[in-house]
């Protein structure tokens, strides 16, 4: 071997060495921070559509598809080793549901204790717009008050005052 | 007639009282799906250079116990150390606890440091057995009654006054009805 090239050649088997020691080492951290596509695309799609629909619990207006929360990553590596082992989707959202409560899910599911939360707006809107149509009809439907003629008497006293407010002012 | 414009009032007043009840509440405190189940099934090895680890046998084995789950790398679990260490002292009850997402290393030196109140401990590497917990923020401590259903779960750091207040309690009331 050439002299020029000892250093280099060092160099590389230091890198090997340190490789070959340090590998078993990042493979344990690797195991729960791992965070790769799953190798079938169809299932990959459907674990991608899942990490939408999930809440990161730390930050809580995420989901884990948007978040770099550690316990966000693992839950993205669980749902996706559930899809995995062939779950499908509905069991896998239930599996992390049991777990977590229908809080990890971003879109609250219709049942009785969210009726309000689901229904009240619309409710609501209808409600106002009962009132609003209510307080129209009200005010059209109203005759318009228009004031009664004067009486005889009444013209008679009217042009008594004007005639005599008009002889002061001259 | 009257009546009409006292409404919008009321309901103003009403809003206004739900809407400050809100910003009292702790968006934090997430109401655990797991209250008044069974722990999940686990088999955990104990912390590094530690003796018994943490099974779910362990807590269905008759007697009340609290599980607290606390990592080194959990400043607030520095927080809380001390009320269980205090609460180990008084042998009131099994406390257990589960090691979330450690290194061995780091556990071992900071239960060396700090002291060791747990009759038991588990090491969850992975933090897959703190997901079937439920687990989303450590420090969380959960109160397990003698079947080895989970009665309470408490978000974050145990105070002396959540220990006396609420954790302790409870323990005892559990403890009665047996």
């Amino acid at each position: 071997m050439n002299a020029a090239f000892r250093p280099l050649a060092a160099l590389i088997v230091g890198f090997v060495f340190a490789a070959a020691v340090l590998a078993p080492i990042s493979e344990v951290r690797a195991q729960s921070t791992i965070d790769k596509p799953l190798e079938n695309p169809v299932d990959e799609k459907r674990a991608l559509a899942l990490h939408k629909l999930l809440r990161c619990l730390v930050c809580q207006n995420q989901s884990i598809s948007d978040s770099n929360a550690e316990l966000a990553r693992d839950l993205r590596v669980l749902v996706r080793q559930r899809i995995g082992m062939g779950s499908t989707d509905e069991e896998t959202i239930a599996y992390l549901v049991d777990r977590y409560g229908d809080w990890v899910l971003l879109d609250p599911p219709v049942k009785a204790t969210t009726y309000v939360l689901w229904f009240g707006p619309a409710i609501m809107f209808v409600l106002a717009l009962i009132g609003v149509i209510g307080f129209l009809r009200r005010n059209r439907t109203q005759p318009t008050i228009v004031p009664a003629s004067l009486t005889v008497q009444e013209e008679a006293r009217l042009k008594d005052l004007l005639d005599e407010s008009g002889e002061t002012n001259k | 007639m009257r009546l009409g414009y006292i409404i919008p009032f009321v309901l103003f007043f009403a809003l206004a009282v739900a809407l400050y009840v809100g910003l009292g509440l702790k968006p934090r405190d997430i109401p655990s799906a797991l209250i008044d189940k069974p722990v999940p099934e686990f088999n955990l090895a104990p912390v590094k250079d530690h003796k018994l680890g943490l099974k779910s046998a362990d807590l269905k084995a008759g007697e009340v116990s609290i599980v607290n789950i606390f990592a080194s790398w959990c400043g607030p679990c520095r927080v809380e150390h001390p009320v269980f260490m205090a609460l180990a002292k008084t042998g009131e009850v099994a406390l257990h606890g589960i090691n979330y997402k450690d290194d061995p290393d780091n556990a071992s030196n900071w239960l060396a440091r700090y002291g060791n109140p747990y009759d038991r401990t588990g090491a969850d590497r992975n933090g897959r057995v703190g997901i079937d917990w439920g687990v989303y923020g450590v420090p969380e401590t959960f109160v397990i009654d003698q079947e080895g259903r989970i009665r309470y779960k408490h978000v974050g750091i145990v105070s002396q006054d959540d220990m006396k207040n609420k954790i302790l309690p409870l323990v005892r009331e559990l403890k009665e009805k047996k």
